[in-house]
């Protein structure tokens, strides 16, 4: 087991398995076919994410760097935690980038009993220590245990 | 966050329940990079990236209609993103029944939405609404509250205007509040660049190559380009801007540059020069093997890999005159040399409505349409966003499309060949 302290961005606790990309998570193109046609799981739509293409995203702690892409992206955030098809979590290696953020912020001030914990600045090293399937565990002062 | 004694009366619900929510929104919004203050929104006009009905958005329709019934609507009038559907674009029977009725049956009611909240007109849909033709051109130094990535990339790094790269949604807040958080783009020190790119290709780079391979690399930072004024020249002409538009929407597709600096020709590097550029910034030195390395990376996801195409896509961001008309005579001279009167693809491109308008009052438009190119207005992007166009081969010379769907990425010059000849080469 190790654990990494990162910035926490939206409060919470929770498990789950983890799901790591370690290219940039292109929101729309990973999320549309999902919200568009009814999947639950939220399969990852993006063919240019060779980590994630094709894999559930739904429930799982989205390991990543960074979002890229466009501009929808919070408010594809938004939708899918309206939905209840949202990531358990959000760990970010970097600091967060200005979409998810916005996503993170919406779902918290205009969506009710919506928990999605985000914590950024973990740093590299966290990136490259987790892998699919390990469990990771989110603590509400920031702290991540990956196991 | 320190507020102005106007902004914290906001917060305390003075405006009501429903505007303060959006100021609460702003303020989360800038404490997680640190701003210390809002600042006042001074654009004449917004730009939202939601112009869709998707189905799928109803959370968004909800949050819309709150904020309408609540009277939270912007104080500036807005242009958005492309409409997604227009009956001249070709497709089947069962395409134009999952567009109507399951897609984006939400379109006419989303739009009465926009409407209420402030939409500048019924023109208003283009992603390059920075164009002359669409009247949404804001000015250096200018505070916007926009979104489209493409837009923001553009207004940043051409025109000098100020903007983060704001989500759907938040984009609207800024408007609504008539204030957005002080921090990144907006601020000096955000404008700094972390990356030197030294273009050193033997001939003029494909703009959405070279963006794509900049973008992929540099993701949310700001590169400053130097030796790209050799193949630009040092004016912001109509020839520099267009290849900046799909220079800019590359690298904000395929990675998540909100602004650029080009060495000797953008306005802050024209004024500032290397100034600009923070003292660790990482190099990154693109030539002809690098750009072909980058190409040759995308994934091919087409079922068939060796499949005909069947659609053809040039317009992503959308075209302007100049490159309209660009296109148009370079398909009549291709055409003439191959023997040909009309596209071998059935081939669609796609431009703002103000533009459209323009190039029908030209000589160009009976020209290009009789090379068999369909002229529209939509949102290509939105147009293949669905199951359906999976398994369909389209081809395009935009790398932002090619980023977001399962569209196969040609050279402009590749695309002219194929629409041309019947192949690449």
């Amino acid at each position: 087991m190790k654990e990494f302290r990162g910035r926490v961005v939206a409060p919470g606790c929770v498990s789950a398995p983890a799901l790591v990309s370690h290219g940039g998570l292109n929101t729309l193109a990973s999320f549309q076919k999902a919200l568009q046609f009814g999947d639950k799981k939220a399969t990852c739509g993006d063919q240019n994410n060779p980590d994630l293409y094709g894999k559930p995203m739904a429930g799982k702690a989205l390991c990543l760097p960074q979002t890229i892409g466009s501009t929808t992206g919070g408010l594809v955030l938004y939708c899918a935690c309206s939905m209840n098809r949202q990531p358990a979590c959000l760990l970010f290696s970097n600091p967060i980038d200005s979409l998810a953020a916005a996503g993170s912020v919406l779902a918290a001030v205009w969506l009710e009993d919506v928990n999605m914990p985000v914590v950024d600045c973990l740093g590299e090293e966290f990136l490259a220590f987790v892998k699919d399937g390990m469990t990771v565990t989110v603590k509400e002062n920031g702290l991540v245990c990956v196991e | 966050m320190v507020l102005t004694k106007e902004q914290q009366d906001i917060l305390n619900g003075a405006k009501g329940e429903t505007m303060a929510k959006v100021m609460k929104t702003l303020i989360m919004y800038g404490e997680i990079f640190g701003a210390e203050k809002l600042v006042p929104v001074t654009s004449r006009y917004n730009h939202l990236v939601t112009s869709f009905g998707l189905k799928a958005l109803g959370p968004v329709y909800d949050l819309m209609d709150q904020l309408i019934e609540a009277g939270a609507v912007s104080g500036q009038k807005f242009s958005a993103d492309p409409r997604p559907l227009d009956p001249k674009v070709p497709a089947n029977w069962l395409q134009n029944l999952v567009f109507k009725k399951f897609m984006y049956s939400k379109q006419d009611f989303y739009e009465n939405q926009l409407k209420q909240l402030g939409l500048m007109n019924e023109d208003a849909f283009s992603c390059a609404c920075y164009l002359d033709e669409q009247g949404n051109r804001p000015a250096r130094g200018e505070v916007l509250s926009w979104a489209e990535s493409s837009a923001v990339v553009y207004a940043n790094s051409v025109l000098g205007a100020r903007c983060n790269r704001n989500s759907g949604i938040m984009d609207l807040m800024g408007s609504v509040a008539g204030y957005v958080p002080c921090f990144g783009l907006l601020t000096d020190e955000g404008r700094k660049a972390t990356w030197v790119v030294r273009v050193e290709t033997t001939k003029k780079p494909e703009a959405q190559l070279l963006g794509s391979a900049i973008g992929m690399k540099v993701m949310e930072d700001v590169p400053y380009v130097v030796g790209l004024d050799r193949w630009l020249g040092q004016e912001l002409n109509d020839d520099a801007c267009a290849y900046l538009k799909d220079f800019g929407a590359a690298t904000a597709s395929n990675g998540a540059v909100g602004l650029y600096h080009i060495d000797g020709l953008t306005p802050e590097a024209k004024d500032l020069g290397r100034d600009l550029i923070a003292p660790d910034a990482r190099e990154y030195v693109i030539d002809d093997a690098e750009l072909r390395r980058v190409k040759d990376s995308y994934p091919l996801v087409w079922k068939n890999p060796d499949a005909a195409p069947k659609l053809c896509f040039v317009g992503c961001p959308h075209l302007s005159l100049q490159q309209l008309k660009d296109w148009t005579l370079r398909l009549e001279q291709g055409l003439r040399a191959a023997g040909r009167k009309k596209v071998t693809v059935p081939t669609v491109f796609t431009t703002a409505p103000g533009v459209k308008k323009a190039f029908e009052a030209t000589v160009y438009a009976p020209r290009l349409a009789g090379a068999g190119v369909i002229l529209s207005c939509i949102c290509p992007l939105m147009y293949m966003n669905n199951p359906l166009c999976g398994p369909m081969p389209v081809i395009t010379c935009s790398n932002k499309l090619r980023t977001y769907t399962t569209a196969r990425y040609y050279t402009e010059d590749e695309i002219l060949s194929i629409l041309t000849k019947g192949g690449p080469q």
